[in-house]
């Protein structure tokens, strides 16, 4: 099906650090370079991407039922959730902030933890299924991750700049905390995930034809 | 030091990172990509052009960094009453809310890992400038891209605006200084970060072999 050739045909691995080529029966030494570990496939990557995708999962309920800050003014106060928070600026007419808040904190979390689960269960049951996307879908949740922490960096410029005590405050919530921990467990658990396994089942079904 | 002193460390493959295939290096003309035609995802790319700026880049970066730390970012005013703050001003008021664990993310992805990584860069930049190599040269370059996805100068920005149009509703808001750095800062670390560290070791091996840095371009 592709006539490309693999690592594996070739006898080569590559450092991960400085690129140099070494032979494959290297793996598991130091590369003499620079001094990296070298590995065919990154440690434990399926294991690990498992336990960060589960944790992450299992903080996302209360990153999101949690309020994320209370604001107060002289007309009362308000707690937000995200999602809460996200149809108060909608309705505000912050449109523009209410879209990105919107994109970066609920469109881009829920596509990675998505994107991933659906990654570690087909490269788990060693799918053939499309590897193309899958490999381009890993791509976006490697770029696109960073930036559901605009959220949080929201929530602490206002607590720090809305200090006016009677006239009006901005208070940081659990939420926060809750979902600042989604955001470092889904870029740990998209680092720990290795692609390369998503071609392995399909580099071992050639070999076989 | 001598286990990177072999500058004929093989460079003549480069493996696709996403999909494993081999390709034969080949040599690009200056800002050309190469792709893995299996999988699509980026291979290599020749940066020798924009190679002479990146120090000057991350000096100016260091500098500008200082702007961004040491002047407020925005002024709010409601009713005579004003408040400024600081990005050591957001984390410490984090801390004073119970919120070590945001405060303590916000101060490692806004400040440390920017610093640490805009600080070992000078740290290799400036000895290799000079035609030496700095001592600790591999476990630097295997830091700065591990430290590299946790800085997020250009996400904070992104932050600091949707904050000044959220603020804009409910008071005056007068930019502060560091506004204006942290917007040259994306600018300039989106520059840094075109540069792989990694292809620092083909100038470190040029230099070890006794060319000068000048002629770093390669046949
Ligand atoms: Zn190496
Ligand atoms: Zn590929």
């Amino acid at each position: 099906m592709n006539p490309v050739r693999t690592a594996e045909q070739a006898g080569v691995m590559e450092c991960p650090q400085c690129s140099a080529i070494h032979p494959r029966r290297r793996g598991g030494s130091a590369c003499d370079r620079c001094g990296a570990a070298l590995h065919l496939r990154k440690p434990d990557s399926l294991r690990r991407t498992w336990a960060f995708l589960l944790a992450a999962m299992a903080l996302y309920l209360p990153a999101n039922i949690l309020p994320i800050m209370t604001t107060g003014t002289l007309l009362g106060s308000q707690t937000n959730t995200i999602l809460s928070g996200v149809v108060y600026l909608w309705q505000d007419g912050s449109y523009f902030v209410a879209a990105v808040v919107f994109c970066a904190s609920i469109v881009i979390p829920i596509f990675k933890l998505a994107v991933l689960l659906m990654l570690v269960i087909t490269v788990q049951v060693r799918s053939i299924w499309r590897p193309v996307e899958r490999t381009r879908l890993y791509g976006m949740v490697e770029a696109v991750g960073r930036w559901s922490m605009v959220d949080v960096f929201v929530v602490a410029l206002l607590a720090s700049l809305v200090r006016l005590d009677a006239l009006a405050t901005v208070r940081p919530e659990p939420g926060a905390i809750a979902f600042g921990a989604v955001v470092v467990l889904t870029m740990l658990a998209s680092m720990s995930f290795d692609p390369r396994l998503i071609w392995d089942p399909l580099d071992a079904h050639d070999k076989q034809a | 030091m001598s286990n990177y002193s072999d500058p004929r460390a093989d460079t003549s493959l480069k493996l696709c990172e996403h999909c494993d295939a081999v390709f034969r290096r080949i040599r690009l003309d200056p800002g050309e990509r190469a792709y893995c035609p299996r999988c699509g995802t980026e291979l290599y790319r020749n940066n020798d052009r924009r190679y002479g700026a990146l120090l000057p880049v991350v000096l100016a970066s260091l500098i500008v960094f200082i702007c961004c730390n040491a002047f407020p970012i925005v002024t709010m005013e409601i009713q005579g009453v004003s408040t400024r703050t600081t990005v050591w001003g957001a984390v410490r008021v984090l801390a004073l809310e119970d919120m070590l664990s945001v405060s303590t993310l916000v101060f490692v992805t806004t400040m440390l890992m920017p610093l640490v990584e805009l600080g070992l860069l000078a740290y290799l930049l400036v000895p290799l400038w000079l035609g030496r190599i700095p001592a600790g040269f591999g476990p630097v370059v295997r830091l700065i891209r591990l430290g590299r996805p946790w800085g997020m100068i250009e996400v904070f920005m992104l932050g600091i605006v949707a904050s000044l149009v959220k603020l804009s509703a409910m008071a005056t808001v007068i930019p502060g200084v560091a506004l204006w750095a942290f917007g040259a800062l994306t600018v300039l670390l989106a520059v840094v970060v075109s540069f792989d560290p990694a292809d620092l070791w083909e100038h470190a091996e040029a230099i070890e072999a006794g060319y000068p840095p000048a002629a770093q371009e390669r046949p």
